[in-house]
C-alpha cells in the first residue's frame, strides 16, 4: 500500500523536477536558434502535437492514463514509442541486472563466509582488502579498461547490436556478461563485507556455543545454524545494492557500448527528449521500489516471527 | 592544540588503515589547492605539436588528442571534484540533518510528511536522480553539485532524525521544555549538539559515493560542462577516440579509485570511532528502517 503512495509520490516528483524547473521544453528540442526562428503559429502546432499546451495537472493525469494504457507516449526525435524503446532495450538491461545479482551473490557470500570462518587471518585479510578495493573502483572505468584491454590485447569487441537471448544466446551472453559481471563485483564486495559482519554478530550468541558445545563439526555449526540468522541483513543490502545497479549500469553500459535501456536514458538526457527521460526514470524507480518490496516480503517467509499486517 | 593531537595520534594507533585513508586523502586535498603551483602545464592549452603522445620525460602521464598534459589536468581534476564532493556532501548532509532534527524532535504530522517525502527521494538510483535534476537545471557546476546534494538529504535525514528522537526523551531536554524553553531553542541548542558525531560519520562515508556520482556523470557528458578538467569528463574524452590511448583511460580512473579508497578508508575508521553503535543501525536506516 505504501509502495502504491510512495510511487504516485514518485512520479508526481519527477513531472514536477522535469516539467516545472526547465522553463521551455522548446528550447530544449530545437535549441535557442531554432527557438528564434519558430513563428508563434509553428509554436502553437508543436506544442499542442506533443501535447504540452494542456495545463500541467491535465498533463499529469493524462501521463498517468498513459502508463495504465502501456502507451508512455513518443520521443520527441524518434518515431518509436517509449513502450517500443523499452520492450526493445529493456531485455539487455534486465539480462544485465540480474547476473549482476547472480554474480554478487556468487562471489560476495562464499568470500564472506570464508573470512567469517577464519577472521583475522591471512584470507579474511586478503578478501577485506579486496573488497574494500571493489567498491572504491568505479565501474564504469574498470568497464572502460576490460574493452580497451580486451581490444588491445585479444582484438576483440563485443557486438554492439541488440541480438536478444532468444534469437541468438552466445551472441547476448558476449554483450551482457562484462556490464553483469562488473556491477556484480562492485556488488559482491558490499555482500562479502556484510555477510562476513553479520556471521561474526551471530557466531559469538549463545545458540552457536550449544551448537558447539554438542559437538557438532564447525562446517555444520556455521552453515546450518549461523548463516541462516546472518543472511536477514545481507539480503536487505542486496536489495538496496539494486539501488547502485541500476543507477551504475547506465554508466557500465556506456562503457561497453552495449545499447541497454541506460544508453537510451543518457541520449534521452543529453537530447533533452523528456518523455523518455521522464518514463526512463519512471521505469528505474519503480523497479528500485518494488525490489525493496519484494525485500520486505521475503523477511516473513526467512523469519516467521516477522508477521505483517 | 595538543590534546587534539593526542587524539589524533590516538585515531591513528586504533585504526592503521583509516590513517592510511586520511593522509591519503589530506594529500589529494593539499594537492588540489595547490594546483597552480604542482601542474607542470596549463591544464587548458593545446598543443599541436603533442598530440597523444604517450608518457614520456616531458609529460609524465602522456598528452590527449589536442596536446594537453594528462598530469596537469589529473591535478586541475581533483580541485574540480573534491570540490563538487565536498559542496554538494556539506549542502545536502547539513539540510538533511536540520530536517532530520526537526523531524525527530517535533514528530507528529511534520515527520509524517517528512518520512514519505524523504521515501520519495530514496526510491531513485542515486545516479539517476543526479541526471534527472542536472537536466532539468542545467548543467554547471552549482547544477552539478544541487543535484548530488539533493541525493544526500534523505540519508543525513533518516540518520539524524533517529538521534533527535531518542534524544527529546532525555530528562535535560524535559528540563528546558518545563522551564518553558521555545521547541525552535531546544532543538539548536540542546538536540543539535548531540547530532555532531554522527554528522561527522554521514559526511565523511559519503564523500566517496559523491566523488564516484561526480565522475559518472561527467563521464555521461551531464556533469560539469568541458573544457572543465575533471576526472569524469577526461574519462568521457577519452572514449571519444577510435582507438583511446591508454593513459587517458587509465590516469583519471586511477585517481577516482585512490581518491574513493582514501575517503572510504577514513570515513570507516571515524565512524568506528565516533559512534560504534551506528554501524549495524546504520545499514537499516539507509534501508529506511523498514527492518520489522
Amino acid at each position: 500500500m505504501y509502495a502504491v503512495v510512495t510511487l504516485l509520490g514518485v512520479s508526481l516528483s519527477i513531472f514536477v523536477i522535469l516539467r516545472i524547473l526547465p522553463g521551455d521544453p522548446l528550447v530544449a528540442i530545437l535549441g535557442v536558434e531554432g527557438h528564434a526562428r519558430m513563428t508563434p503559429a509553428d509554436r502553437v502546432r508543436i506544442m499542442a502535437d506533443l501535447g504540452l499546451s494542456d495545463p500541467l495537472p491535465v498533463q499529469y493525469v493524462r501521463w498517468l492514463g498513459d502508463i495504465a494504457a502501456g502507451r508512455l507516449g513518443k520521443s520527441f526525435f524518434r518515431g518509436d514509442t517509449v513502450a517500443d524503446l523499452i520492450a526493445h532495450r529493456g531485455p539487455i538491461s534486465a539480462e544485465i541486472g540480474l547476473l549482476a545479482l547472480v554474480v554478487s551473490w556468487l562471489v560476495g557470500l562464499p568470500v564472506g563466509i570464508l573470512s567469517a570462518f577464519k577472521p583475522n587471518s591471512i584470507p579474511d585479510g586478503v578478501a577485506r582488502m579486496l573488497s574494500i578495493l571493489f567498491i572504491a573502483i568505479p565501474g564504469f572505468w574498470l568497464g572502460m579498461l576490460i574493452v580497451l584491454g580486451s581490444l588491445f590485447w585479444f582484438g576483440y569487441k563485443s557486438p554492439f547490436i541488440i541480438v536478444h537471448v532468444w534469437e541468438d544466446p552466445w551472441t547476448n551472453f558476449q554483450m551482457v556478461v562484462g556490464p553483469g559481471v562488473v556491477l556484480g563485483l562492485a556488488q559482491g564486495a558490499y555482500i562479502a563485507r556484510m555477510s562476513r559482519s553479520c556471521l561474526l554478530e551471530v557466531i559469538g550468541e549463545d545458540f552457536v556455543r550449544t551448537a558447539r558445545a554438542k559437538g557438532l563439526k564447525e562446517g555444520i555449526v556455521v552453515m546450518r545454524h549461523a548463516l541462516p540468522n546472518a543472511l536477514l541483513p545481507v539480503i536487505t543490502i542486496s536489495g538496496v545494492l539494486l539501488g547502485f545497479v541500476l543507477g551504475g549500469s547506465v554508466a557500465v553500459e556506456q562503457a561497453f557500448g552495449v545499447p541497454g535501456l541506460g544508453r537510451a536514458l543518457v541520449i534521452a538526457v543529453i537530447e533533452r527528449d523528456i518523455i523518455v527521460v521522464q518514463n526512463l526514470v519512471l521505469l528505474y524507480a519503480v523497479i528500485f521500489v518494488l525490489v525493496n518490496v519484494l525485500v520486505d516480503l521475503s523477511y516473513a517467509w526467512l523469519d516467521p516471527r516477522i508477521r505483517y499486517s | 592544540m595538543r590534546e587534539l593531537l593526542v587524539e589524533v595520534a590516538r585515531f591513528a594507533r586504533r585504526n592503521r588503515l583509516a590513517a592510511a585513508g586520511g593522509l591519503v586523502g589530506l594529500s589529494i586535498v593539499l594537492i588540489a589547492l595547490t594546483a597552480p603551483w604542482l601542474a607542470p602545464r596549463d591544464p587548458l592549452k593545446a598543443d599541436f605539436r603533442r598530440m597523444n603522445k604517450p608518457p614520456d620525460s616531458q609529460s609524465f602521464l602522456g598528452t590527449d588528442q589536442v596536446g594537453r598534459d594528462t598530469l596537469s589536468r589529473v591535478i586541475y581534476g581533483a580541485r574540480t571534484s573534491l570540490f563538487v564532493a565536498f559542496s554538494a556532501v556539506l549542502l545536502g548532509t547539513t539540510v538533511g540533518s536540520l530536517w532530520g532534527v526537526a523531524c525527530g524532535y517535533l514528530r507528529g504530522r511534520f515527520d509524517l510528511y517528512s518520512q514519505r517525502v524523504m521515501e520519495i527521494m530514496q526510491s531513485f538510483p542515486d545516479l539517476i536522480l543526479a541526471m534527472a535534476i542536472s537536466m532539468a537545471i542545467g548543467t554547471g557546476l552549482p547544477a552539478v553539485i544541487f543535484a548530488i546534494a539533493i541525493t544526500r538529504i534523505p540519508f543525513g535525514g533518516r540518520v539524524i532524525r533517529s538521534v533527535a528522537l531518542s534524544v527529546r526523551e532525555m530528562p535535560y531536554v524535559e528540563a528546558g521544555r518545563a522551564s518553558g524553553a521555545s521547541a525552535l531553542r531546544i532543538m539548536a541548542l540542546h538536540v543539535l549538539p548531540q547530532c555532531v558525531a554522527p554528522y561527522l560519520v554521514l559526511a565523511t562515508t559519503h564523500l566517496g559515493v559523491a566523488i564516484v556520482i561526480e565522475a559518472a556523470l561527467g563521464f555521461l557528458g551531464v556533469g560539469v560542462p568541458p573544457p572543465t578538467p575533471t576526472w569524469g569528463n577526461m574519462l568521457a574524452d577519452s572514449i571519444t577516440a577510435l582507438v583511446p590511448p591508454w593513459w587517458l583511460a587509465f590516469f583519471p580512473g586511477l585517481a577516482i579509485t585512490i581518491t574513493v579508497l582514501a575517503f572510504n578508508l577514513f570515513g570507516d575508521g571515524v565512524r568506528d570511532t565516533l559512534d560504534p553503535r551506528l554501524s549495524p543501525a546504520f545499514l537499516r536506516l539507509m534501508t529506511g528502517g523498514r527492518r520489522a
